[in-house]
């Protein structure tokens, strides 16, 4: 039988033990992120964040059994309306801001040959 | 008769509908007080050419009688609305030169109702901080210094900038936004009011977003009259804004009566934490004292899970940052740093544009929200949330508001705590819960600590603002809190 990751990985609900995060994992959230960080930054950095989920950790001491994730702040439905154009028509204020702007695009490096 | 800039805003309403003086006077006085506080850096962009012209807009109103809530009185914005026409940086690189089309929906609401515009100040980075020391544009200073101490300090944060100018006298009061105690913890620190509102209770719509489901809206002011007058310009149910409640918005003014007879305060033994100073203990205790003084029955109440408070809010804070700020890519405004392809100049310009603390919270929200860790963090995160928010619903069961300080201490040294992020997290040990848990608070300036502001916070229920303001009203009258800071401008 194969272990979900979920249930018998580091993270499992249970007295887990968080491993602090490694260069290589810095340097994938940083690419989820789209931040570029340089490899001379991979060191400090996860020392810093494993810093910070090691804080975080003691979150695992509270018994949630049978308690949902809060899902909306202020208890109300979210209210619907028609669905209909309300706004729009306006080119140029959406490209006013724009760094680069084209033939009432936006410009970006060419994505493909 | 006093300077101009020593009125109160609701000293200031009144002289103009009495014609004591004209909008115009009051914006120059207000135009001269932001030149003068230059060296604080609260201001990102002062806007006085805008400020005169409005305020002329208002004295054409106010001649014919027709004047709004707050016509002609003048207000500094944190530089997180977005205001059309005038530069809006939430205090980063990565919004360079942009210049919002539209107008956020509580600043609309603030002009609507006459106020005058005299700029927009400095924050965090992204609202990301307690300190205001993360801004791209630089520090700001605390108008308070220690006694015998010429070291300058901070004026907590997020809303420093917004704290300073109106501590400062150079504002009558200011926008902040509030998501772990961005307005009530820089209030405490400057000796000025600050209220967060209900959740829902002043719209989002046109805030630059940090957390969306904490991110609250409130005024900054130097009284708590003056709080409930301009809270009541600028909330109200705004269709943009899905979260925003449609409830009518009360008279918050005349909430104030000043008698709290009966009212049961709750107070929570977990807020007694480690290495509390001994003055903010015994600032509690005064507290206490004034508002039984008034006829109120204080109660000790239990909040238990207030001591995961604060790692909750740093999972749930940083995933939904990293969500909301995945927009700045260099494609559609701000800062872009050319690169050989999309993902590069994606990469090299979030790298250029976020500062070290924005970055880091990122990458933590970027982790915590990302495949196999979901469960274990974010959704444990809002687990531990509803827990907070039911150990609120329980108390309220048995009390009509809660007493709490503010702070665990007074303003700090710029650059002191800034090696440390978990230290300098702890600032907001005693506001986020209302955050996480989208309750109204206040705090009020209730005595000093080696020369130094401290205020006091009152939480009440869901869209109760009329609790927070009436008891936060007895206990500005009961502290008589009439200290001023080093540097005011006259």
């Amino acid at each position: 039988m194969i272990a979900s990751p979920k249930r018998f990985g580091p993270f499992r609900r249970e007295r887990p033990k968080i491993m602090p995060l490694d260069k290589a994992t810095v340097a994938r959230i940083a690419t989820l992120a789209r931040i570029r960080v340089g490899e001379d930054e991979l060191e400090p950095l996860a020392a810093e964040l494993s810093g910070i989920l090691d804080w975080v950790e003691q979150l695992m001491a509270v018994d949630t059994e049978n308690v949902p994730p809060m899902t909306s702040v202020a208890e109300m439905t979210l209210p619907m309306r028609d669905d209909v154009v309300t706004d729009g028509g306006n080119v140029d204020g959406v490209l006013g801001n724009a760094p680069r702007s084209a033939k009432g695009f936006f410009a970006v490096p060419k994505v493909v040959e | 008769v006093s300077a101009l800039t020593d009125l109160t805003l609701a000293e200031a309403r009144d002289g103009l509908k009495a014609k004591k003086f004209s909008a115009r006077e009051l914006a120059a006085a207000f135009n001269t007080a932001v030149e003068q506080i230059k060296p604080l850096n609260a201001y990102i962009t002062p806007t006085p050419e805008r400020a005169l012209e409005m305020a002329a807009a208002s004295d054409a109103r106010l001649a014919k009688g027709e004047g709004g809530a707050l016509d002609g009185i003048p207000l500094a914005i944190k530089d997180l609305f977005c205001t059309k026409g005038v530069l809006t940086t939430a205090a980063s690189h990565i919004l360079d030169g942009f210049t919002p089309p539209y107008e956020s929906t509580v600043t609309e609401k603030l002009w609507a109702a006459g106020a005058v515009m005299l700029g927009k100040t400095n924050l965090d980075e992204f609202a990301m901080g307690s300190s205001t020391t993360t801004s791209y544009y630089g520090p700001t200073e605390n108008p308070w210094r220690r006694p015998g101490d010429n070291r300058p300090l901070v004026p907590g944060g997020s809303s420093g900038g917004s704290a300073a100018a109106v501590a400062a006298h150079a504002a009558l009061g200011a926008t902040g936004t509030d998501t772990g105690g961005s307005i009530r913890q820089p209030a405490s620190f400057t000796g000025i009011v600050g209220l967060k509102p209900t959740y829902g209770r002043c719209s989002r719509w046109g805030v630059v977003a940090f957390a969306s489901s904490l991110d609250h809206p409130g005024p900054m002011t130097r009284t708590v009259r003056d709080a409930a007058i301009m809270l009541g310009a600028m909330a109200g149910h705004d269709p943009k804004d899905s979260t925003s409640a449609p409830l009518p918005v009360p008279d918050y003014e005349k909430a104030l009566t000043g008698d709290i007879r009966g009212l049961k305060i709750g107070i929570p033994k977990e807020y007694r934490v480690d290495g509390m100073a001994a003055e903010i203990e015994s600032l509690w205790q005064s507290g206490i004292a004034w508002l039984k003084d008034s006829g109120a029955e204080p109660i000790e109440i239990s909040l238990p899970t207030t001591k995961y408070a604060l790692p909750a809010y740093y999972v749930i804070a940083p995933a939904e940052a990293s969500s909301n700020l995945a927009r700045y890519d260099g494609v559609k405004f701000g800062l872009r740093v050319d690169g050989d392809s999309l993902d590069d100049m994606y990469e090299k310009t979030r790298a250029a544009g976020f500062g070290a603390e924005v970055r880091r919270r990122v990458l933590i929200g970027t982790y915590v929200l990302s495949a196999g860790y979901y469960d274990a963090y974010y959704l444990k995160a809002q687990r531990v949330r509803m827990l907070i928010a039911r150990d609120f619903s329980e108390a309220f069961k048995k009390v009509d508001c809660i007493l709490t300080p503010t702070a665990p201490s007074a303003a700090f040294a710029i650059g002191e705590k800034a090696d440390d992020p978990v230290a300098m997290y702890l600032n907001d040990v005693f506001t986020v819960p209302a955050d996480l848990a989208g309750l109204p608070g206040i705090s009020v300036p209730a005595g000093l600590s080696d020369g130094l502001p401290l205020g006091l916070q009152i939480i009440s229920r869901a869209f109760d603002e009329e609790t927070v303001l009436r008891v936060g009203h007895v206990l500005e009258s009961a502290a008589a809190f009439t200290h001023r800071p080093s540097f005011v401008a006259a």
